[in-house]
């Protein structure tokens, strides 16, 4: 009992503190482990399609993640309000996916967005190698 | 302040009231601008997706409303952990409408009727009778996108100056 807390402590302050997209990876891959025992990694080509998927709204639009992120993550996309969203891919943004905490909060608000749901680590996982892999 | 300074505050007051109007200068006591006020966590947060949006824009009763409903932001999700969003709707709460001293922030409080709850500036009557002159078709320009997009025309906006000489409506 007393370890898990202490990892659980140790989890969190490496939520705090500055991380790398592998970082990240490895803590998306223990989540996913732990939601599905079958886990076979991350693939970036599910997180492409992932990444376009359109899905019927329940407010009657259809919503991807490149309706703001544009298609090609490498460009700057743009919020419903007009603001600039910097890109999503590391090659062109190198500070993407760098703050767990950052990380985890727009994939709690944009998931419920776009999906309507939390998204699963799995859908988390495969999203980033996508961008990281881009070239 | 001297006696000779207030007698000439008080008599370019009443001389150039309409002129400063237009200009949008200071005027008697407060300014027409909102105080440079300022928050770390406000600035970051509230400006990610939007353009940041001085706390005087609203009485504190639209901050709280707000606030409380994040997860449902103007159709959008931008839910806070508990901490950012109390510390963000605390700065918001002590900066509002009501409490600045400023012309702006003072009319736009008393055109809201005390039963209503406004969330959208846009939806004020200050807001409506200053661009009652704007067609709705130019707040959709490409280069706009909609009212609620200050910055685009007043490009002190997110400084609390919306003077309107510094008004450039772009194509």
């Amino acid at each position: 009992m007393r370890k898990s807390f202490m990892l659980l402590g140790l989890l969190f302050s490496a939520n705090v503190l500055a991380a790398t997209p592998q970082e990240l990876l490895k803590q998306y891959e223990t989540q996913a482990k732990q939601e599905n025992p079958a886990f076979s990694g991350f693939s970036a080509e599910r997180g492409a399609s992932f990444f376009r998927t359109e899905h019927a709204h329940s407010t009657g639009t259809k919503v991807s993640c490149s309706t703001c992120h544009t298609a090609d993550p490498r460009n700057q996309g743009k919020t419903r309000a007009n603001k600039i969203i910097e890109p999503m891919a590391t090659i062109a943004n190198p500070q993407r996916f760098t703050d767990a905490a950052k990380v985890e909060k727009w994939f709690g608000r944009n998931c419920k967005d776009v999906l309507e749901r939390a998204c699963t680590a799995q859908e988390k996982g495969d999203y980033i190698q996508y961008l990281v892999n881009l070239k | 302040m001297k006696k000779w300074m207030q007698f000439l505050v008080l008599i370019s007051s009443i001389t150039s009231t309409s002129a400063l109007l237009a200009s949008g200068g200071i005027e008697g006591g407060g300014g027409n601008n909102m105080s440079p006020v300022t928050n770390a966590k406000w600035k970051a947060e509230c400006s990610s997706c939007h353009m940041l949006y001085h706390p005087g824009l609203l009485p504190e009763r639209s901050w709280n409303k707000l606030m409380s409903g994040l997860d449902k932001h103007f159709g959008e999700n931008a839910s806070l952990d508990a901490a950012t969003r109390d510390e963000i709707t605390n700065f918001l709460v002590t900066n509002s409408a009501e409490k600045s001293t400023n012309r702006r922030s003072n009319r736009i409080n008393q055109s809201i009727p005390a039963s209503a709850t406004p969330l959208r500036i846009s939806e004020t009557r200050y807001f409506t009778s200053k661009h009652d002159e704007v067609s709705p078709s130019t707040f959709k320009r490409k280069s706009i996108g909609s009212a609620a997009n200050c910055i685009a025309c007043h490009q002190s906006a997110e400084k609390g100056d919306f003077s309107e000489s510094q008004v450039r409506i772009p194509r």
